[in-house]
């Protein structure tokens, strides 16, 4: 049944369709990053429209499938005169739809920092910013690693979904040869197997982190 | 000037298959509701056997993505002379995807109980189903029902992906008329998307009445 001859024979073709898989994650994960950042800001606006609506388009992202947004990216930019090959479509898309995961991931690293801090920046005389980037976020981002970290795993398992916008990325590579030889088990197989071989480690190094990075002063208690 | 009659018609047609979607969303999240506790519960277990089996599934599941355990039902399993058809692939794919990410939230639930609670159970001589039922579930379910909410959502959502198996879920519905009236993209795309967020929070809003009849006479 399993045919190591193609198994071989098809391997190096699947791990340079990986490269694009990589890409996309990386890629997608650091547009995530910054944009879960500026969501978590627009969210704690004063002003109450920005804030009220900044909560709606993240809430109306979470609650509707990634794949639509990807199907929507790709085929409506274009009429709005964009143009953009499809794995930076499919970036965006990710970048977009996992940055409403962080947002939330940051919100509450930002609010686990205490009101002392805060209190302490503005007998410092610091400004706004010298207050994030000096006080707040330094102490707010470390204890979410692994939190971010379980996301960046879970956006790489999405990936595939690219290949619905014609990205061939590691998934769609194999379904091509597949195809190509009538012949499923091995590549898919091989296709979970590179998955499992990069998410389970990753998830085991977070774990290892959550419990490294649990906040000394809890640990204390 | 959109015509209105023209975006009731397309709304119509995407409800209609909205259908498969809910009734694929209800089935699947039934499956994985028992995939989830019976999987939870054995990952409890005393036997070292037992739990490393069930904790293998959980792991593998967990470890590599829907769309590729999709794939490998769809694709590779004919070749084991296991033919589904498209609706049942769907079932079973997504049910063990995330019973074994909802099974972890079980196993999480059933831990977070204190172990006062089930002694004081015993010492009032309670029968193993009556300590389930009146002393670990109650006060487990109560931990378990935010994430599975959130499992809920998620389930949902990967619904969507059975349309690229080809079953002609509100996804599938959506592309084919997408080709067959390019001009509607935007529009189509925003009903599907509006029509996702509608089932999506009314999910969202059972649960969350769940967490507050479950949180009855807590202060």
């Amino acid at each position: 049944m399993w045919s190591w001859s193609f198994t071989f024979k098809v391997l190096p073709k699947l791990l340079s369709a990986a490269k694009i898989t990589f890409i996309a994650t990386i890629l997608g994960f650091l547009l995530a990053s910054i944009l879960g950042l500026v969501w978590t800001f627009l969210k704690r606006a004063k002003i109450h429209w920005i804030s009220s609506s900044a909560t709606a388009i993240v809430e109306f992202i979470r609650r509707t499938p990634l794949l639509i947004q990807l199907f929507f990216l790709y085929y409506t930019l274009p009429s709005f005169n964009i143009r953009l090959p499809a794995l930076t479509v499919g970036i965006i898309g990710l970048g977009l739809h996992y940055s409403t995961y962080l947002s939330e991931v940051y919100r509450a690293g930002i609010e686990a920092v205490e009101k002392e801090q805060w209190e302490a920046a503005k007998s410092l005389n610091f400004t706004p910013y010298q207050t994030w980037t000096l006080v707040i976020l330094p102490q707010a981002i470390p204890p979410i690693i692994p939190m971010m970290g379980n996301y960046l795993i879970t956006l790489f398992k999405e990936t595939p979904l690219l290949a619905a916008i014609s990205v061939v990325e590691l998934l769609q590579q194999a379904k091509i040869i597949g195809s190509e030889y009538f012949q499923y088990l091995e590549v898919f197989t091989l296709v979970g197997i590179i998955f499992f071989i990069f998410s389970y480690p990753s998830s085991l190094l977070v774990q290892y982190l959550e419990i490294k990075l649990k906040n000394p002063a809890e640990k204390r208690m | 000037m959109i015509k209105i009659d023209k975006i009731l018609n397309i709304l119509l047609r995407l409800i209609d298959a909205s259908k498969v979607t809910i009734s694929l969303t209800i089935v699947a999240a039934l499956l994985a509701s028992v995939i989830a506790f019976i999987s939870g519960i054995l990952l409890l277990n005393r036997h070292k056997i037992i739990r490393f089996l069930v904790r293998t599934y959980v792991e593998i599941f967990r470890g590599t993505s829907l769309l590729v355990q999709l794939y490998w039902i769809y694709f590779v399993l004919p070749f084991f002379s296991v033919e589904l058809p498209k609706f049942t692939a769907g079932v079973v794919a997504i049910a063990l995807n995330y019973g074994a990410y909802s099974a972890e939230i079980v196993r999480a639930g059933f831990l977070s109980v204190p172990k006062e609670q089930i002694e004081a159970a015993k010492a009032l001589n309670f029968t193993p189903s009556q300590k389930m039922r009146y002393i670990i579930f109650p006060q487990a379910i109560r931990i378990m029902l935010p994430g599975l909410g959130n499992q809920m959502i998620e389930l949902i959502k990967g619904t969507a992906l059975v349309s690229l198996i080809g079953l002609e879920d509100l996804t599938y519905s959506g592309v084919i008329m997408r080709t067959n009236d390019i001009a509607d993209t935007f529009i189509i795309f925003i009903l599907i998307l509006v029509i996702y967020y509608a089932i999506s929070s009314i999910f969202a809003s059972g649960f969350k009445l769940l967490e507050k009849r479950a949180n009855v006479g807590r202060a």
